[in-house]
């Protein structure tokens, strides 16, 4: 036997059949190159790295499912009289579509649960795509060379939304067409093409019969193929660029500390799957999402008290819900700016942070490539920025369910939308500076533990009768942790005037530069970490505490 | 005990600490804290006046006038009917107990016998809206589905879609219709107490209150199924919401540390 495995040996008989079929495929598809150059790639590992992985394993669990109910479901907005077994609508008139999705939820074999892990996916995958992308933006992971990809992760969050509602608006229940109605009005908002962009989309007045048959393929198709393509480019993008990692003993700019994709990160990515899958059935099966049994049938003419969107456009709902009804009237014409100022700053409260990587990129000035991670108290002004932006995302989806709030803490509805008012735009100020100072704390907490080491607790009595605290000293990791990152120079304009005397031409764009230089890296951004000599000289042994 | 005591110094263990303190008075104080039925009891019990009149004198009169005629603190009574009193007494909402946005209601003060003298008290100081009978507002072949149709188009736009109750202006809120009695809800669509509108039969006839009566029976009750399971409050997206954040998100970051606290690791030499 021990011949046959040698090497240079001509095999006896054929080689084992997985041999053979890797061969084939190789002769085909050229996979060895292509595994061997993959199969081994390394991962770091850190609980807050598998965020993304939630999102991606939520869609193929969404597209699954989705897969499914367009079995049964039918896009159709025709009239119908519903004769099924849900008592409390028979004899009621529906759109098919409706009327389908009443068929999916009551006699469909596993319909309605697949129906709910549908739902339940969606809000779980925005989540998950929000927290993601909140770690990659305070770890500063969006920096050279992984801008791009940023963008294209804030890309499938903006979609996912876009998605999330058209899928919203489907079953045409009384909130899907509340919601679509709410769009209406945001269409006949904007000026001049308001009214001809509403008769395009519906094909007609409101509601009209041919919304939900073109809503259709914009949610099975044209959106989770655009998706699709951008998730694969976005991972695509991750082996290209090797995963950003913390900052550790032996973890350096230039290597990757971790496990190999092949065998680990399969079987764990593999297993975490079957976990997210099972998270979202086990609420499917115990919770309802989306009643639409109970919210009953569109009809323009009904309305309910409660109608608001999925918490993804919960933000956009408060800065419509929240907007005073300011109009201005012209030359016949209603500009409404109640409705239009809110549709404007939608788009902007979420492109601050969609563009936020090329301003930063912008003010700093930096060029070069980053792969080890920021401790967010090491960046005070993206932290503080980044805190205040989730404040008034935040604000705002209060102002989204402020008539929960009110019922639930028995307040008045008019208060709390002052109060949502108010806050958006002083929420976001007292949140930077408190979140800077927190940030500038910490870094004196890390600065004071490198220096001196951990308070322990343990007070000792000396024998003259002095009392300490004993403090431990780090070991040599943490104090690297502590102290590996950069503190570079704020970007200077120059001098004023040149080598000749000559008044330098400076351009506002580069003042403005230079004044958000200093806020990222001037003197007030960061507290100067320990050098070595400050180390030397209290550790130097003089007990001095 | 002793890997207890070997943590007491863990950077963690302050946290552990409050966390323990926080659970532990909180649960004292909900298990020492006086409960608020007792107050009302005894309330109910120095209210032990047998006639509509006298009964009125004592507990109405001060907000309503001493013949019914309203005053700055509280509307007038004449021509509201029996019905009007049945629902307000019945449900404890009236005698209020503190002017505020809305009379909310609680435990109701006035026995059925003493709630029935006031009535007759109200009634005999002009007509107005009678309370109903069993058969009026009984559901017995009530159309379940026209009942919804006509939920949503008068009702749900301030209860909300399975009347679970919404929020009006400046503090003021349609209150949940689940648990109310059939004969008051009947009486609130005929009286149309505090912000209500009044639907009178001449509006909505009282075949189509049943029909509604009935529709509440079915979707918002003890007894209404709930195909999908937890009903999250039947409040809409924004329960849901929450939900998806608190319990799926959070369930799904407990098991990314989960996973990520047992990686294979390198052996040590």
């Amino acid at each position: 036997m021990s011949t046959a495995t040698d090497t240079g040996t001509p095999r006896r008989g054929k080689a084992p059949a997985g041999e053979r079929v890797a061969d084939w495929a190789d002769g085909r598809l050229g996979i060895y190159s292509l595994a061997r150059a993959n199969m081994r790639k390394i991962f770091p590992d850190h609980w807050s790295f598998m965020l993304g992985e939630v999102a991606l394993y939520s869609f193929i669990i969404i597209i699954l499912t989705g897969v499914y109910l367009t079995l049964f479901f039918h896009p159709s907005m025709e009239e119908v009289v519903y004769h099924g077994p849900y008592v409390p609508m028979q004899g009621v008139r529906m759109s098919e579509a409706f009327a389908s999705t009443l068929d999916i939820s009551f006699e469909v074999r596993g319909g309605l649960l697949i129906r709910q892990i549908h739902h339940w996916a969606a809000l779980v995958f925005l989540c998950a795509m929000f927290v993601h992308m909140m770690r990659v933006f305070f770890t500063g992971a969006f920096r050279k060379p992984r801008e791009i990809n940023w963008l294209f992760g804030f890309l499938l969050f903006f979609l996912g939304m876009l998605t999330g509602f058209t899928g919203y608006s489907l079953p045409d229940d009384l909130l899907s067409g509340t919601g679509l109605r709410f769009i209406e009005g945001v269409f006949l908002s904007i000026p001049v093409v308001g009214t001809y962009i509403s008769m395009f989309v519906f094909g007609g007045e409101f509601p009209g019969m041919d919304l939900i048959p073109r809503l259709y393929p914009v949610h099975v198709l044209l959106l989770p193929g655009i998706m699709l393509g951008l998730l694969v480019a976005h991972l695509i993008l991750v082996f290209y660029h090797k995963h950003t990692q913390y900052p550790g003993a032996g973890k350096t700019n230039k290597n990757v500390v971790g496990m190999p994709l092949l065998p680990v990160y399969m079987a764990k990515a593999g297993g975490f799957f079957f976990l997210v899958f099972g998270v979202i059935a086990v609420i499917s099966a115990i919770a309802t999402i989306n009643p639409i049994w109970t919210i009953g049938p569109y009809r323009p003419d009904q309305v309910s008290t409660g109608a608001q969107p999925d918490w993804y456009m919960g933000f956009a709902e408060g800065l419509v819900r929240v907007m005073p009804g300011w109009e201005i009237t012209a030359w016949g014409h209603t500009l409404v700016l109640g409705v239009f100022i809110p549709i404007v700053l939608f788009p902007l409260v979420l492109f601050a942070i969609g563009f936020y990587p090329f301003i930063e990129g912008w003010i700093t000035g930096d060029k070069r490539e980053h792969h080890i991670l920021d401790r967010p108290r090491n960046a005070p002004t993206r932290t503080a920025f980044g805190v205040a932006w989730l404040t008034a995302y935040f604000v705002m989806l209060i102002g989204g369910g402020n008539d929960l709030w009110a019922t639930h803490f028995q307040l008045s509805i008019n208060s709390i939308t002052w109060f949502v008012r108010i806050g958006f735009f002083a929420g976001p100020v007292l949140a930077f500076i408190a979140t800077k100072r927190i940030c500038l704390g910490l870094q004196r907490r890390d600065k004071e533990k490198v220096l001196h080491g951990r308070e322990t607790g343990i007070i000792k009595r000396l024998p003259h009768g002095e009392f300490i605290e004993v403090h431990e000293p780090l070991t040599q990791e943490q104090m690297h942790v502590l102290t590996q990152h950069e503190q570079p120079k704020a970007y200077e304009i120059g001098p004023e005037v040149d080598e000749n005397g000559v008044r330098r031409k400076v351009k506002g764009s580069q003042k403005l530069r230079a004044r958000l230089s200093k806020s990222y890296y001037g003197k007030d951004a960061f507290i100067p970490k320990p050098t070595s000599e400050e180390y030397k000289e209290i550790t130097s042994g003089h007990g001095h505490h | 005990m002793k890997k207890l005591s070997a943590r007491r110094r863990h950077p963690l263990a302050a946290l552990v600490v409050l966390l323990f303190a926080l659970a532990v008075t909180g649960g004292l104080y909900a298990a020492f804290s006086p409960s608020e039925a007792k107050a009302d009891d005894s309330s109910a019990q120095s209210l032990a006046i047998e006639e509509g009149k006298k009964l009125y004198s004592v507990g109405c009169a001060s907000c309503h006038g001493t013949g019914g005629q309203g005053t700055s603190d509280g509307p007038s009574l004449v021509g509201v009917g029996s019905a009007a009193v049945d629902f307000q007494v019945g449900t404890g909402r009236m005698p209020a107990q503190q002017p505020g946005a809305q009379v909310p209601k609680k435990k109701k003060i006035y026995s059925d016998a003493e709630t029935e003298q006031l009535a007759a008290y109200i009634s005999s100081l002009g007509a107005g809206p009678v309370t109903p009978s069993k058969g009026q507002y009984s559901t017995d072949g009530a159309d379940v589905a026209k009942g919804g149709e006509l939920f949503r188009t008068n009702c749900a736009q301030c209860h909300n879609f399975a009347g679970k109750g919404g929020a009006l202006t400046n503090g003021k809120y349609a209150p949940s219709l689940e648990g109310v009695s059939k004969k008051h809800l009947y009486e609130a669509m005929q009286t149309g107490p505090q912000n209500m509108p009044s639907f009178p039969d001449t509006t909505m006839p009282e075949k189509n209150k049943q029909d509604i009566i009935a529709y509440l029976d079915t979707v918002n009750s003890d007894k209404s199924k709930t195909p999908g399971g937890l009903e999250l409050g039947g409040l809409g997206p924004v329960s849901e919401g929450l939900f998806a954040w608190v319990f799926g998100m959070g369930a799904l970051i407990v098991l990314t540390i989960w996973v990520a606290a047992r990686t294979a690791k390198a052996k040590k030499s």
